[in-house]
């Protein structure tokens, strides 16, 4: 299987979805000519001209209103966020607009619309530019959030995205970009709303999504190096459709739950997990379910202190142990 | 009415008569009639939705057309086959215009499941894209950018259509307007935006919200085209005028702004006081000059094109058709805590399209 890495990943799944859809279009600011500001867009425009890739002013509130519009009329607009951050500055497009519109008219319209860029902190680029709007994002019924943390992920979730006919935030993440991982050639769809179980374990079970996966698959190998713990670790992968059986299933295996992402802790994804399993699953639980989350204050610039306020593997490893206690 | 800046004045005003405009001069009696009726209709309609609302069968709010009817009928009368439309939330005579039918628009007002959204939008959210309507939008300024998307798609997909994208006076010191108006042109767009300035965003005149001379006039900064319809209770000056502007976006792809001055005589909402930023005097002076109605029913007796007996005909028939509409309305039943949770997504309405998996709905 190719190995590429995660940026590719995400331009192929669009050149894919470009070739077969010609109701597909890419926007965004710096998307064409510029070839991205993150360069997950490099060579479309050589390759799909001027009308198919789109360069737009900075100016979120208007064109991603004005992809909403289109694809009203059955366009399918795959909007760049250069930062996912800048998503509040539209924030009435996506949120009265895009999740409200069809259920406003009585289901006689839908927007086939997705939203995707970098929305993650770690890039030492301060609070503006750090947000992590999963929670705020699945908040809204209409809307359906996708975080992928594999190359394999990031393009097999995206072409699924593009074909989904309700609109999507697609949550990527800009440390991800350069990773590199085995991506299925050719027309390989993941459908949104199925987690995957990244190692499996007996222990304890550690669930999560985004790039804090990846950490908990080191704290994982610590833990079974040090302690013989064999943890299970979940990455859900799309938040809203959601894969409940996937989580319940390992909860009732392991007794044990540690949910681990970078978003800020109040109303995070993981509170509604532990929600959702206390409710269902109380009676295998053996311990309380534990979150790790970036220290809950605005995303400091200052890099050393950033890399800790992020979920960190010793964070992971110490709160897993906790859990086993 | 508020005190308006002088508006400039452009070339083609000069002895200007919009009944000798090409787009007009051709209309025989009956398509004049209907002019006259389609106004009329608007107005007995929400006559009796201000009865319901009175009454308590209509919930939130309720915002009156009443005044402007001249503006909706004279724009959609020149939409082509492939022409679309969006607005705010005074979108009531927008959906008749367009040819919605009292029936769906009162039950959707008494919150009822016949509505045209099922009773899932209300007043400020009509919608029926099979006449090209894309709503009846609550946010000021909102919808503005999805008309321009609007625009955008149809220019991408190579058809001969233009969205005329409807808003307020008050809509226009949103920045989603703004950022629409640069789009549009820097993208050359087939849209028409519309600015309905009745004087007043909410109760703050335009004087006292909006910089610069002419709301249109902005239109500048953008390089785009503008015009002001000064005689906007004119159904014919607004059809001549919108005519121009949907063809410049048809045909060449250029975008307009056009502002029709306007009058609205009841509150921003029934519910809202209408006393404290207006004078009594000044609605009644506009309805003995300027009415919509008045003026068109006076210029088409003195043209023998409308009679008595057809006035009075025409309104019978539009308060029995306003009558019945709250009659079905009132006699439908309401949706039930089961469709709360349809038309939310597609993949949930569709389940046998459905390519996603997991729970979409927490309860």
């Amino acid at each position: 299987m190719p190995v590429i890495t995660y940026r590719e990943a995400l331009r192929h799944a669009m050149a894919e979805e470009l070739d077969r859809d010609p109701n597909v279009v890419i926007m965004g600011e710096e998307v064409a000519q510029f070839n991205g500001a993150y360069k997950i867009t490099e060579g479309l425009l050589a390759k799909y001209g001027p009308k198919r890739i789109v360069d737009t002013p900075i100016s979120e509130a208007g064109f991603i209103g004005m992809g909403l519009g289109a694809s009203m009329l059955g366009m399918r607009p795959v909007m760049e966020l250069m930062f996912f951050s800048f998503y509040s500055v539209a924030f009435d497009q996506i949120f009265n607009n895009a999740a409200n519109v069809r259920y406003m008219s009585g289901g006689l319209i839908n927007c086939p619309i997705v939203l995707r860029g970098p929305a993650n902190g770690g890039t030492n680029v301060g609070a503006t530019h750090s947000h992590t709007p999963e929670s705020i994002a699945a908040y809204h019924p209409g809307i359906k959030v996708v975080v992928p943390s594999t190359p394999a992920d990031a393009k097999g979730l995206l072409k699924s995205a593009i074909r989904d006919n309700d609109p999507v935030m697609f949550l990527e993440n800009t440390l991800l970009y350069g990773e590199s991982g085995e991506v299925p050639d050719g027309d390989v769809l993941i459908p949104l709303g199925l987690a995957k179980v990244m190692r499996e374990g007996t222990d304890i079970s550690i669930i999560g999504h985004g790039r804090a996966i990846q950490m908990a698959l080191k704290s994982a190998d610590l833990l079974k190096e040090k302690h013989n713990i064999n943890a299970e670790v979940i990455d859900l992968r799309s938040i809203r459709p959601l894969d409940e059986e996937t989580i319940l299933a390992s909860v009732r295996k392991t007794n044990r739950v540690l949910y681990v992402e970078e978003s800020k802790p109040f109303c995070s994804v993981g509170a509604m997990v532990a929600c959702l399993i206390q409710e269902k699953a109380f009676d295998y639980l053996d311990a309380p379910v534990m979150r790790v989350n970036s220290v809950d204050s605005p995303a400091i610039y200052s890099m050393p202190v950033e890399k800790l306020q992020l979920p960190t593997v010793e964070r992971i490893y110490q709160s897993a142990l906790n859990v086993l206690k | 009415m508020s005190k308006k800046s002088p508006s400039p004045k452009k070339a083609d005003d000069a002895g200007y008569n919009a009944r000798t405009a090409h787009i007009n001069a051709k209309l025989g009696h009956d398509e004049l009639i209907a002019l006259y009726r389609d106004m009329v209709r608007i107005r007995r309609f929400e006559e009796r939705c201000l009865r319901s609302y009175q009454a308590g069968k209509i919930g939130g709010f309720l915002h009156l057309y009443i005044g402007q009817e001249s503006v909706a009928i004279g724009c959609v009368s020149v939409m082509g086959d492939d022409d679309h439309i969006i607005t705010a939330y005074r979108d009531h005579g927008h959906g008749l215009a367009v040819g919605m039918g009292m029936n769906e628009m009162m039950a959707e007002m008494y919150g009822k499941y016949t509505g045209c959204s099922k009773g899932k939008g209300g007043s400020m959210h009509f919608f029926d894209p099979s006449r090209n309507f894309w709503g009846g939008h609550g946010i000021v300024g909102g919808q503005v950018p999805l008309g321009t998307g609007l625009a955008y798609a149809l220019k991408y997909q190579g058809r001969k259509g233009a969205c005329l994208t409807f808003m307020g006076d008050g809509a226009v010191n949103q920045g989603a307007v703004h950022e629409s108006y640069n789009l549009a042109a820097l993208m050359s767009l087939p849209v028409v935006f519309i600015v309905e300035n009745n004087g007043y965003s909410m109760g703050t005149s335009q004087e006292r919200s909006s910089a610069g001379p002419s709301l249109a006039q902005r239109a500048e900064g953008y390089g785009m085209n503008w015009d002001i319809i000064e005689n906007g209770y004119d159904v014919l000056e607004v059809r001549d005028k919108v005519d121009r502007a949907l063809k410049l976006a048809r045909d060449k792809h250029l975008p307009s702004v056009l502002e029709i001055r306007t009058y609205r005589y009841r509150g921003h909402s029934v519910a809202d006081p209408d006393t404290t930023y207006r004078h009594k005097d000044e609605i009644e002076t506009y309805k003995a000059t300027k009415d919509p109605l008045m003026f068109c029913q006076t210029a088409l007796l003195a043209e023998k094109v409308l009679t008595d007996e057809i006035i009075a005909k025409i309104d019978e028939s539009a308060r029995a058709e306003a009558e019945n509409s709250a009659q079905f309305a009132e006699a439908s039943p309401f949706p039930t805590v089961d469709d709360l949770q349809k038309d939310v997504y597609w993949e949930a309405d569709n389940p046998a399209d459905r390519k996603s998996q997991g729970t979409l709905f927490f309860n």
